[in-house]
């Protein structure tokens, strides 16, 4: 897992490049677009936190706060105060920085099902204030009226021209993200989720390190909300409770926590399962989502990404 | 090769045959959102079922003009994203002629936007007032809604406890967008009934108990309460309240109330408890005069002729929906932008929720004299106010 | 009517607060027993307290079976849902991690909520009050008969528990199973007969937690994910694994959200409990009574 190959990687971009094209093409797969921009922006959510749990072994609960904390940002900024949408994102993503270091110095600290509940807090007391503050939130009816994006005049109006920007920021934060992996950095991630005490004794400030991957992972989650609300042009709290923060646990753990490729198979799956393949089963689709996750923890605990591995070690025996 | 590209071929065959297959010309297309399952499947969950029965009928009886209604429904889960995704699937690839719900404010306000953008009729089955006016106060053109706004069950409460003689109240409600709009169209309007209100309280839609806002409400003596909340919590809210004695005050719920089940799930507290509802939950207590006599009667029973539950208030909002859009369909075809125009100047539908008189500056097309009546609970059933 | 005066106020907020964080504390309770013996977190315990409403409206409701039988009755089908849990969910995992154990617990949750509301459908349901619904006047305060219920099944739970902990083989073996799994195969304890019967066990905790909060708040298939999270946070702030700590957290909990909702704001009241236990959690990272070794086992 320590060099991400080349080859797959080109490949993948390929087929997101063309993908738009086929889907034009095929009737019964014409809104796979619609659904890939939803993946793409979960897709920068799970990038992040598959570096801060499988890299750095920290969990958290709270995604789905700095998720909204962008949105929240880009959305008020832009629909009361007529801001520039880009300079908007930025602001989100320095505000989910501060808050992230503000929450993450002193919890990041804790360990295990004490880090989880804390960041689960965090989570909860955030959606709270989105529900609560209605005067600037809109309260859980949501807020209207968010532009959508352009750039030089060029607008980003379709479901198609949106879908390249989105998937243009993911394979960009994609390719940052290894080379992090593959860096000094990396290396000293990997020793923390071995070993935080061997590897604080080999010169490694570990508690620097977990804040710095919980920081990045907030801004890629603020980044992602941006996006998110530019392109519903509508945002409401329930997008970003508790329940969606353990939507994107499953999705790592689903993917395969321990491999990057594993984020974005995770959110592909889950976007695709939830949003599209499991409406076929109408009232009983909790209960197949529900045995879906049960059969793949049984039977895949490294998550698909695993997959390969696992038939690499079935045919060597 | 060749074998991986017939399979490929095959498949590809497959997929056409299927989409090809459902979209029969003669048929008119009608698509629907609702909440069935989720936070909110108590509103989507009779809504479905309603829209089902009228669509089973109206085929039954051989159709629209000779044509099916076809009656597409998606789940949106009470979620936003899903919400958008469906509205933009029907609108797109199922190309449907109308599109009825969401059943949440949130989630109707969520696919405004879509529309307007798609030129596609939407007649929503959520409350807000904000679905179908901008924020210039303009009338969006391509949105409907029929159920009555929170303004109008506040001004039938309002009218209610100033002929009581009611100045001082106090307000409860959840903190979910039912309960924050049924909240601030109270506050909004209370200076113009003359009433002081003196607590403003809230509980969590999941929350077991409220006994502890109620003490404090208890502590300021007002003479009503209002509550304004959906689904279980507002029956905990009122045994809280007898459990706690206020007999002096005076309970009204909002019109959330208006499904026989709460009653039964009170347990005798909500004995003599006011709330404001359409005709569509007391059909039996209209006199025989009443114009949407005819309409409720023959909706109740059918509808618990053939799910063996008792009618809601939200069923009613998707039979007001389905109905309007058949009856545009009936009138112009699929005509997008005829029954846009249709809907816009229809007078004198006679609904569920009301006789609908809609306008160019009026997409709700209600009045909330008509659209409520003053109800009691007596006896454990519902009974006229006077 | 008479005016209320500041101290049956108070009064009537701190009952409020315990009953319902009695509620809690027997949720946290039974996180703790599976806690203790597998170092699981059981997210589908919430699941658990919404099958004992459930079922306990269908034998006493619906079929009309009196009390005294519904209630072991309905106690009884949801531990076996809690051994079907094991079985089914846990022990075939080859590779446990918390990441993974976590998602089988919420897909369970997902399966057995879903399954509910097939059966049960959306609506929420009633049972009657154990001893009616008149309420006791006392101090200004007025008490339902039923919160008299709740907080006496807490403490009927815990004197139990802790004979079952301190004086049976079993029990002993359990708490053996906790402090060192290894050790205790050692010596003999079928461990895994231990893990089930820890499922068991929180099971019928939950069942009868469900069961006396049904007549307060009414019942549906949807709740079980909040009070699972209630719970959870009453487990973290009292300690993980402490039994004390458990019903410490509970009780705390529900009177800070009681408090909070009469004093200051009630529609941050979830958020004054959580700020509470995030302060709580930054002073003293196990918890009030939790022990610091805990703490250090696992990560993610």
């Amino acid at each position: 897992m320590l060099q991400i190959r080349k080859l797959p990687l080109i490949v993948f971009a390929l087929l997101i490049v063309v993908f738009p094209w086929i889907a034009r093409g095929v009737p019964a797969i014409a809104n796979y677009p619609d659904l890939m921009v939803f993946a793409g922006i979960y897709c920068l959510i799970t990038i992040g936190l598959s570096l801060l749990m499988g890299y750095a072994g920290q969990i958290s609960l709270g995604q789905a706060a700095f998720f909204g904390i962008g949105a929240y940002v880009s959305a008020i900024l832009t629909a009361k105060y007529g801001m520039n949408p880009w300079i908007c994102m930025a602001i989100g993503m320095v505000a989910a920085s501060i808050v992230a270091v503000l929450v993450g110095v002193p919890s990041l600290k804790l360990r295990g099902h004490y880090l989880a509940m804390a960041t689960l807090a965090f989570g909860i007391i955030v959606f709270i204030i989105f529900n609560e503050e209605g005067e600037w939130t809109g309260g859980p009816d949501g807020l209207i009226g968010i532009p959508g994006l352009n750039l030089f005049g060029f607008q980003f109006n379709s479901v198609e021209k949106y879908y390249y920007l989105v998937w243009f920021f993911v394979f960009a934060v994609f390719l940052f993200t290894i080379n992090i992996i593959q860096s000094r950095d990396g290396r000293a991630l990997r020793a923390i989720h071995v070993s935080e005490a061997a590897s604080s004794a080999t010169g490694v400030n570990v508690s620097r390190y977990k804040i710095v991957v919980f920081v990045y992972s907030a801004i890629l989650a603020s980044l992602a909300g941006s996006l998110y609300a530019h392109y519903l042009n509508f945002i409401n709290p329930s997008t970003f409770d508790l329940f969606f923060s353990i939507k994107l646990l499953i999705m790592i753990a689903l993917g395969g926590m321990h491999d990057i490729w594993g984020a974005i198979i995770g959110a592909f799956l889950i976007t695709f399962l939830s949003f599209e393949w499991l409406h076929f089963f109408e009232e009983f689709e909790i209960i197949v989502y529900g045995l879906i996750l049960l059969v793949v923890t049984i039977f895949l605990p490294q998550g698909l990404a695993g997959i390969p591995h696992m038939i690499k070690n079935w045919l060597r025996r | 090769m060749s074998k991986k590209f017939a399979i490929m071929a095959m498949v590809c065959l497959f997929c056409c045959g299927v989409l090809v297959a459902p979209a029969l010309a003669d048929s008119y297309k009608v698509g629907a959102v609702f909440s069935v399952t989720g936070r909110a499947s108590f509103l989507g969950d009779p809504e479905k079922k309603t829209a089902e029965l009228i669509a089973d009928e109206i085929n039954q009886k051989g159709g629209i003009n000779g044509k099916k209604l076809e009656l597409i429904i998606y789940d949106d889960e009470g979620d936003a994203t899903k919400t958008n995704l469906a509205v933009k699937k029907l609108m797109t690839q199922d190309k449907v002629c109308v599109v009825i719900g969401p059943s949440l404010s949130g989630n109707s306000l969520a696919v405004v936007p879509l529309a307007e953008q798609y030129k596609i009729p939407l007649i929503s089955c959520a409350a807000s007032y904000k679905i179908v006016t901008d924020d210039a106060g303009k009338q969006r053109s391509w949105v409907f809604k029929v159920p009555q706004s929170d303004s109008m069950a506040v001004e039938a409460i309002f009218d209610h406890m100033k002929k009581k003689g009611i100045k001082k109240i106090a307000i409860i409600s959840a903190t979910d967008g039912f309960g924050k709009s049924g909240q601030s169209e109270l506050v909004r309007l209370a200076p113009q009934y003359g009433l002081e209100i003196v607590a403003d309280e809230s509980y969590g839609p999941q929350d077991t108990d409220m006994t502890a806002q109620l003490t404090k409400i208890k502590g300021l003596t007002p003479q009503a309460i209002v509550n304004w909340s959906i689904g279980p919590p507002q029956v905990t809210v009122l045994r809280n309240y007898r459990d706690l004695g206020m007999t002096g005050i005076v309970f009204y719920q909002s019109h959330g109330f208006g499904s026989r089940k709460n009653i039964e799930l009170a347990a005798g507290a909500a004995e003599g408890v006011y709330t404001p509802l359409g005709a569509v939950v007391t059909p039996e207590a209209l006199p025989e005069t009443h114009p949407q006599k005819k309409v409720t009667m023959e909706y109740t029973n059918q509808y618990t002729g053939k799910y063996r539950e008792p009618v809601s208030t939200f069923g009613g909002h998707a039979w007001d929906a389905l109905g309007l859009a058949v009856d545009a369909l009936n009138a112009v075809g699929c005509d997008r932008a005829k029954i846009r125009d249709y809907l816009e100047n229809k007078k004198g539908f006679v609904g569920q929720h009301g006789v609908f008189n809609f306008s160019p500056n009026d997409h709700n097309g209600l009045v909330w004299q008509d659209a409520f009546n003053m109800i009691v609970v007596k006896g454990g059933d519902w009974a006229m106010a006077d | 009517m008479e005016k209320i005066t500041l101290a049956s106020q108070l009064f009537q907020y701190l009952i409020t607060g315990l009953t319902v964080g009695s509620i809690y504390a027997m949720v946290a309770i039974g996180f703790n027993i599976i806690y203790n013996v597998t170092e699981i977190i059981n997210l589908a315990q919430g699941e658990f307290v919404v099958l004992g409403g459930l079922i306990m409206v269908f034998f006493h409701v619906a079929v009309g079976l009196p009390i005294l039988i519904a209630f072991p009755a309905t106690v009884i089908m949801v531990t076996l849902v809690g051994i079907l849990l094991d079985r089914l969910a846990i022990r075939p995992i080859r590779q446990p991690s918390v990441l993974t154990l976590i998602i089988a617990t919420i897909g369970a949750s997902i399966v057995i909520r879903g399954i509910a509301m097939i059966i049960w459908g959306k609506d929420p349901f009633d049972l009657p009050a154990f001893s009616g619904r008149t309420p006791i006047n006392l101090l200004g305060a007025v008490i339902q008969p039923q919160y008299v219920w709740v907080g006496g099944f807490l403490l009927v739970i815990v004197v139990l528990l802790t004979l079952f902990f301190e004086k049976t083989i079993i029990g002993k073996a359990m708490s053996a199973c906790a402090d060192n799994p290894d050790a205790a195969s050692l010596v003999g304890i079928n461990v895994k007969q231990m893990i089930s019967l820890s499922f068991c066990l929180s099971a019928a905790i939950g069942a009868v937690a469900g069961i006396i909060l049904t007549p307060i708040a009414l019942m549906d298939y949807n709740r079980g994910a909040m009070l699972a999270v209630k719970g959870f946070g009453a487990v973290v702030l009292g300690g993980l694994g402490s039994f004390p700590g458990a019903i410490l957290g509970g009780l705390v909990l529900g009177t800070i959200e009681s408090f909070g909702a009469g004093l200051i704001h009630s529609g941050y009241k979830d958020a004054f409990a959580l700020i509470a236990l995030l302060a709580v959690l930054f002073i003293k990272p196990s918890g009030l009574l939790g022990s610091v070794e805990v703490t250090k086992i696992k990560k993610f």
